[in-house]
């Protein structure tokens, strides 16, 4: 004598959901503070995601725009220890290189730098001094921040141009101010903006080569050669410079690609991204312990609700979806949460960089679904333990 | 002959550490009766509850509810039992404090299988069977006990389940809310349905047609099934099975 089967109905998805938020609906304050911990580790993620991404995409541009076809050679000291020099024709011997389209070259300059008079000779002023070609500027894409650069008649003349470092050292915030190299007055007719490829020349005061050779005992023998070819040549020049500019004396070449610098950098920012991202993991895993202990105090103090939906006749799977959809409700909270922050705070900060916001859509995603992943996690023991209550605590509670 | 709604035959129940809180109860109720379930705390009568209720099972014996027999069923197929043919009313209440009365009752079909709209009209119906139309928007926390209580009545019946089972359903009420809630339980009576008012209370023990007094998990008097609902038929009411 029975009835027809018994087969328990399933919940609805958009009950599912229902039930779920009702829980969550119902005790707010505590969801915002554990949607909070998932909401840092996200942003943390995100944001660092977004600001690596944004900050490489514009040393990209910045390589692309400066060009990664300059070469440098530098007069270094020679296996004996002794100092070498390039021979005065190094210029046009490097000219000679086939795919080379333009070269140029500085010669250090054994000058000492003063503001005035007043300042005492053996105070070092952290400015050196080198001659230099007109078609430097041209051949490494910098420019004048300031005044002029020098010409055909500047550069036989008392004239200096500085590098922005320099000019902060010595203090000369417009063309016109005079400095002593050596004891001869100098005019400063321009001041150079930063020079992104060879920052070591933003520290040097210049002067033309007539003008050096003339009035400060400059031999004429350049130090450093920069040239820059086809793009596709750069290797095979590389391999052949030291030997054109110093022949016999290739040891004593110290010879470089600065752009380099720049893609080192943009890997050594990769580093920083990787423990930034390991940090954010960090809050991450904090906050789904978070969300994980509100599942576990949830279940214990709604112990009657648990048991009032078994009477009402909930099974077991359907308390522990209940509990599993809550826990995954809350960590998207946070994870929704997070990724607006992230995106927002790396807008603020590549904004303020100057930079073009770049915020991956994988990392959004990848934010997400990680979240979710923590969501049921977090929440897989408190759903299973509160499906595991006997159907009777709702009457025995009080 | 249709089936009773509850049929128990030496049924026992005993928890771990040996304590014997049913021993051997046979006990049948007909459709469309209503019976007080009496006795102290500690009788037993809250065993008897669960058992009827299929919260719990019993160590041994035989628990039929609505003509099924709860040994031989799934926790997953009880639940269906509990979500078709069993209402459940509390001492106290267990309402959604934040959520309307309709969404209090409504809830009270979630499992089994009805669709929002239908719970929603149903809920309505319900509440307004209870006498409490003018109260369906209203937050659970918002009403009296009284209400609430009736609000818990409407969810257990909005499913017509074939027993309603209520858990001392005025202990958390005044006298005037508890003599309200009782008129309605005699009522629904009335109207067809099987009830079971589980209480320590005699006054209001006394007020029903039948009394089942426990102690000692044993049924010490049985005042025996009233020809209360018409066309029920009246049975023995302990049947010598062992």
């Amino acid at each position: 004598m029975s009835g027809p089967a018994l087969r328990a109905a399933r919940l609805s998805p958009a009950d599912v959901l229902r039930v779920g938020a009702e829980g969550l609906r119902s005790r707010r304050a505590r969801v915002v503070l554990s949607a909070l911990g998932i909401a840092i580790g996200i942003a943390t993620m995100v944001a660092v995601i977004g600001l690596s991404t944004s900050s490489r995409a514009d040393l990209l541009d910045r390589l692309d725009r400066l060009g990664t076809n300059l070469l440098t050679a530098e007069a270094d000291r020679d296996a004996r220890g002794d100092e070498i020099k390039f021979p005065k024709s190094a210029v046009a011997m490097v000219e000679r290189i086939g795919p080379v389209e333009h070269a140029t070259a500085t010669g250090a300059v054994d000058a000492r730098v003063r503001r005035s008079d007043a300042v005492p000779e053996e105070l070092a002023s952290g400015v050196t001094v080198q001659a230099a070609r007109p078609d430097l500027l041209d051949a490494l894409n910098a420019r004048v921040d300031q005044g002029s650069w020098l010409n055909r008649a500047s550069e036989r003349l008392p004239t200096v141009v500085l590098g922005s470092v320099a000019a902060d050292r010595l203090g000369v915030t417009a063309p016109g101010a005079k400095i002593l190299l050596n004891d001869r007055w100098y005019v400063v007719t321009g001041i150079l903006a930063p020079i992104e490829l060879v920052p070591t020349l933003d520290r040097i005061a210049l002067v033309g080569y007539a003008s050096a050779e003339r009035y400060l005992g400059f031999d004429g023998h350049p130090t450093t050669v920069f040239e820059r070819s086809t793009d596709a040549s750069v290797e095979a020049v590389q391999g052949v410079l030291a030997r054109t500019v110093a022949p016999g004396n290739e040891s004593g070449v110290k010879v470089s690609r600065p752009s380099d610098a720049l893609a080192a950098k943009a890997a050594t920012d990769e580093g920083l991204t990787s423990l930034m991202l390991g940090l954010g993991a960090v809050a991450l895993l904090v906050g789904g312990v978070g969300v994980a202990n509100t599942m576990v105090i949830s279940v214990l103090e709604r112990r009657q609700e648990i048991g009032l939906r078994r009477a009402l006749g909930a099974t077991r799977g359907s308390i522990r979806i209940q509990f599993l959809t809550e826990s995954l409700l809350l960590s998207a909270l946070g994870g929704l949460a997070g990724a607006a922050l992230g995106a927002a705070a790396t807008f603020a900060f590549a904004r303020a960089q100057g930079w073009t916001t770049v915020v991956p859509p994988w990392s959004l995603a990848g934010g997400l679904g990680a979240t979710l992943v923590i969501g049921v996690i977090a929440g897989l023991y408190p759903a299973v333990r509160a499906s595991r209550l006997h159907p009777t605590v709702a009457l025995s509670a009080t | 002959m249709t089936p009773a709604v509850i049929e128990l035959r030496a049924a026992t129940k005993t928890y771990p550490g040996g304590v014997h809180a049913l021993r051997g109860v046979d006990l049948r109720v007909e459709r469309g009766e209503l019976a007080a379930i009496v006795g102290p705390s500690g009788s037993g009568k809250s065993t008897l509850l669960n058992l009827l209720g299929t919260l719990d099972r019993a160590t041994s014996g035989e628990v039929r509810v609505a003509g099924y027999d709860v040994s031989r069923l799934s926790d997953a197929q009880l639940s269906a039992l509990r979500a078709r043919h069993i209402g459940f009313v509390f001492q106290h209440f267990h309402l959604a404090p934040g959520r309307s009365a309709q969404d209090n009752v409504a809830d009270g079909l979630l499992y089994g299988g009805t669709g929002l709209r239908e719970r929603r009209s149903r809920a309505r119906t319900a509440l307004e069977e209870v006498g409490l139309g003018h109260r369906i928007g209203h937050l659970a926390h918002q009403l009296s006990g009284g209400e609430k209580q009736r609000v818990a009545i409407a969810r257990a019946l909005v499913g017509e389940p074939d027993l309603l089972l209520a858990d001392e359903p005025t202990g958390a009420l005044d006298t005037v809310s508890g003599a309200l809630v009782m008129n309605l339980i005699r009522d629904l009576h009335a109207a067809g349905r099987t009830v079971c008012v589980i209480t320590h209370d005699h006054d209001i023990a006394d007020s029903l047609p039948r009394r089942i007094r426990f102690r000692d998990g044993e049924i010490v008097d049985d005042s025996g099934a009233a020809p209360a609902a018409p066309g029920s038929p009246l049975e023995p009411t302990e049947e010598v099975t062992r």
